[in-house]
């Protein structure tokens, strides 16, 4: 009964730690829904920016700039990530190039983005200007890329990994070569998986801002081509908080984005639960 | 009974070379792939250092030990210590570590050992969202909410220490839960059951059998956080206060090598943005450091 | 020790020797296995019974490590050597393995899988191969109302015989089955069985067991393997009632094993 007792204090505190971590997202995140949400409306998502000094407008160039850095970024970092988990999974053994490559991934992935941020500068911007029209969307989408390839790829590894290898057996025992096999079972069984790594990595490259300020430029002009400046949401955020204490519109960017991360943690949610039941049969 | 004979005459078992160069193919275009992310690091490292080593040599031990910065464009006339910073970065790192550890632990250990199923149904999905909230968001709700605060209690600009600690400790806060989390759900079975089966409660099975053998997880963790505190630009940014002093309370504010470079990049040029390239090196530096202890940590299993 | 009814040789193996790194599996096989005839082959676990018949389709070039020597001659041509084609030769010599693997597709997408990549696109002719192989391996009438259903679904012994119905799709001359019934409930293995028994008419079949009494009902020739060597093959009610050798007839009287 004593030991009962004592043992009271330690679960009583566990709990609070649980609690504790639910509570402190649900504030944070009641407080940015609670001032951000209303104001957002049909004009904040599509009108333009309010001219400086004033508040008021809408965000539409930046969610436009949002878009292409991201979209960039996946195009990029979506083959590159899952065709090198194939090659890691699939092609190689224990070599050492197999760990050379993970042990490369998993220092990317810990690279502050002010890194990241300052190569993209420097290669980017400055040395390879003429091909991305220096501070552009394509160059912060190609920096962004840095950061999305090292998430995807140790995700749809582990993806690919937990793909049986009887169905590997099975289907080559079937006369299908490699390349049949890992297109027409191994990928589509992993591929659940993959795409939820995929989307986290959207997730990563639409709240990341420390690399963009370095490489796009923060122009509030709606981009015309991919070569040109812009100004994706995180970044306006920054900017109309320090520049012009624009308080409403930095809530309304902020709940928009709270929103998108909230979908993208719902939906990769459900896509992990739909996988593990689709792999038992159900 | 159905019987299904083929005609076999004609089915050559020769090797096919075109199949063979197209299998070739294909595995040299994946092995490019993979090579992508080796590539990504040395083009990072060769141009971060190419750019911020020669600064470096030539500013000398001076760059990490002096406390005076005052950057210009031009080498000769300007002043280049960035010890306050540095010892901002560390600072906020440590205070963070220090709220965020034990929480983030016995968190872990609570939905490892403790939650029930819908509880756990909740917060791993709510611990997923916070490592999803974008920086600059934390940063936004530092500065609103927490700033104004800390200003309020006790007084100062409120932009501070201890801003950023309460803020980072969040931040940090998704890493060593999920990590450790894992870690002790991976400790085997056999543990565990070893330990309720002599009598001893579960509370004290966690603090005596799990939390040791799953120490070197939770250790690697705490390092991972350590390392994204360290990294943290944007929501350090709004809330330290951009000092570049060494804080005299954890009310006063300060300054860290992420913050330092994005404000000063936007208008750096010459000599002066060489230096924070070098500040760029020193940061890199430490991560380098705490992601080999990292690993160093997470090998050291417990023989079992 | 070979006294094996013979008609005519499908695949002659000659002094096959096999390692895994240091360690040798296969000791100097050399077998003749008859043309569409049920071949078992027994022996105590872990003695090279399925090393031999991975062999047979080169599905040990999957395993790290692994040296062969010897020659296995199907169809004119050591198939052991490197200019093989190993995908087709899967396709001819096929393997049902122990724990069935049906792809996590419907029941119809996995046995139309080896017609599909092997190039057969229209929707007519792969309802009809699908049609023709569940029919084969007797699970047709079971099966044929939900076909898109997830195979996955199905009991384990329909799963094993899907497996079947899947290897037959892809028209092979030999199949080589690795304890196809181990996994399976009584009911099922005599089901595997009564259809193995009906292939054997069309196909050259070779299957591994550890139960005598199946590689009995079965097998016209039986093979006793012993620590990787092929100890005795005969005809099998020879090999059970006058078994040659000391060791054979220790097994088959279970002495050990």
């Amino acid at each position: 009964m004593e030991a009962k007792r004592r043992e009271l204090v330690p679960f009583a505190l566990l709990w609070g730690a649980g609690i504790a971590t639910l509570v402190i997202l649900i504030v944070i995140l009641a407080y940015i829904l609670a001032n951000g949400l209303p104001v957002i409306s049909w004009h904040f998502l599509t009108g333009e920016p309010a001219l400086w000094g004033q508040t008021g407008g809408g965000i539409y160039s930046t969610i436009v700039a949002t878009l292409a850095v991201t979209g960039i970024s996946l195009l990029v970092a979506a083959p590159l990530s899952v065709g090198g988990a194939i090659y890691l999974n699939e092609y190689t053994k224990k070599t050492p190039l197999r760990k050379i490559i993970s042990q490369a991934a998993e220092i990317l992935a810990g690279i502050p983005s002010i890194i990241v941020g300052l190569f993209g500068f420097l290669f980017f911007v400055i040395y390879l200007a003429p091909l991305t029209g220096g501070w552009s969307m394509i160059s912060g989408g190609l920096t962004l890329a840095f950061m999305v390839l090292p998430i995807s790829l140790r995700t749809s590894e582990e993806a690919l990994k937990t793909v049986p290898a009887e169905l590997r057996e099975g289907s080559l025992g079937l006369g299908a070569t490699k390349w049949q096999s890992i297109t027409t079972v191994v990928l589509p069984t992993a591929l659940p998986g993959i795409i939820t790594g995929l989307i986290l990595g959207v997730g990563r490259a639409v709240g990341e801002t420390a690399a963009i300020l370095l490489t796009a430029g923060g122009s509030l002009n709606l981009i015309q081509s991919l070569r040109d400046p812009g100004r994706p949401m995180t970044l306006n955020i920054y900017d109309v908080l320090t520049e012009y204490r624009d308080t409403s519109t930095a809530y309304g960017t902020a709940a928009v984005l709270v929103i998108a991360i909230l979908a993208i943690t719902l939906i990769t949610d459900w896509l992990m639960n739909n996988y593990s039941k689709k792999l038992k049969g159900l | 009974m159905i019987s299904i004979k083929p005609n076999r005459a004609g089915r050559s078992l020769r090797r096919s070379a075109t199949q063979d160069i197209k299998g070739r193919a294909i595995e040299l275009l994946l092995l490019l792939c993979g090579i992508s992310s080796v590539c990504a690091i040395f083009l990072i490292i060769i141009f971060i250092f190419a750019e911020g080593l020669p600064f470096l040599i030539q500013a000398g031990p001076n760059f990490l030990i002096s406390s005076v910065w005052q950057p210009t464009d031009n080498f000769a006339d300007g002043l280049w210590g960035i010890f306050p910073i540095i010892i901002g970065s560390l600072l906020v790192t440590v205070g963070a570590v220090a709220i965020g550890m034990p929480l983030g632990v016995a968190c872990a250990i609570f939905l490892a050992e403790i939650a029930p199923a819908p509880v756990r149904r909740i917060l791993v999905p709510s611990v997923n969202a916070l490592a999803g909230v974008p920086s600059v968001v934390y940063g936004f709700f530092g500065l609103l909410v927490v700033v104004p605060w800390i200003r309020g209690q006790f007084g100062g600009f409120g932009t501070s220490v201890l801003a950023s600690w309460l803020i980072l400790f969040i931040m940090i806060l998704p890493t060593i839960i999920s990590i450790s989390t894992d870690s002790i759900r991976a400790v085997p079975k056999e543990f565990k059951e070893g330990s309720l089966a002599i009598g001893a409660t579960h509370w004290q099975t966690i603090r005596s059998v799990l939390v040791p053998a799953a120490s070197s997880g939770i250790i690697a963790s705490v390092i991972l956080g350590m390392g994204r505190a360290i990294g943290e630009t944007m929501a350090v940014l709004m809330v330290a206060g951009n000092s570049i002093t060494i804080p005299n309370s954890i009310f006063a504010p300060t300054s860290t090598l992420t913050a330092q470079i994005a404000l000063e990049m936007g208008y750096a040029t010459g000599a002066h943005r060489e230096a924070l390239f070098a500040m760029g090196i020193v940061l890199f530096a430490f991560i380098m450091i705490l992601t080999g202890l990292a690993n160093l940590a997470s090998r050291r299993r417990i023989a079992y | 020790m070979n006294n094996a009814s013979e008609t005519s040789v499908e695949i002659s193996v000659k002094n096959l020797n096999l390692w895994f790194g240091k360690f040798q599996a296969l000791k100097n096989i050399s077998i003749d296995i008859q043309k569409n005839q049920v071949t078992a082959l027994i022996g105590p676990s872990g003695c090279g019974k399925s090393t031999f018949i991975k062999t047979l389709d080169r599905m040990n070039d999957l395993v790290d490590n692994v040296k062969v020597t010897g020659e296995v001659v199907y169809q004119g041509r050591n198939i052991l050597d490197s200019d093989t084609d190993v995908v087709e030769l899967r396709k001819q010599i096929g393997m049902v393995f122990q724990k069935p693997n049906p792809f996590p597709k419907s029941i119809f997408d996995n046995v139309a899988y080896g017609p599909r990549v092997h190039g057969v696109r229209k929707k007519q002719n792969l309802d009809e191969v699908v049609e023709r192989s569940l029919k084969a391996a007797a699970l047709w009438e079971e099966v044929k109302d939900r076909l898109n259903e997830s195979a996955l679904r199905l009991s384990g012994g329909q799963q094993q015989r899907l497996c079947i119905a899947r290897l037959l799709a892809v028209e092979p001359d030999v199949l080589l089955m690795d304890e196809p019934a181990s996994a399976l409930d009584p009911i099922a293995t005599s089901k595997i069985e009564d259809l193995i028994y009906e292939l054997k008419n069309d196909y050259t079949i070779i299957i591994v067991t550890h139960n005598m009494q199946q590689a009995a009902r079965v097998a016209t020739n039986t093979a006793f393997f012993y620590l990787g060597e092929l100890v005795e093959y005969a005809p099998t009610i020879d090999l059970f009632e006058r078994p040659q050798d000391k060791r054979t007839e220790d097994y088959v009287t279970g002495k050990f094993g």
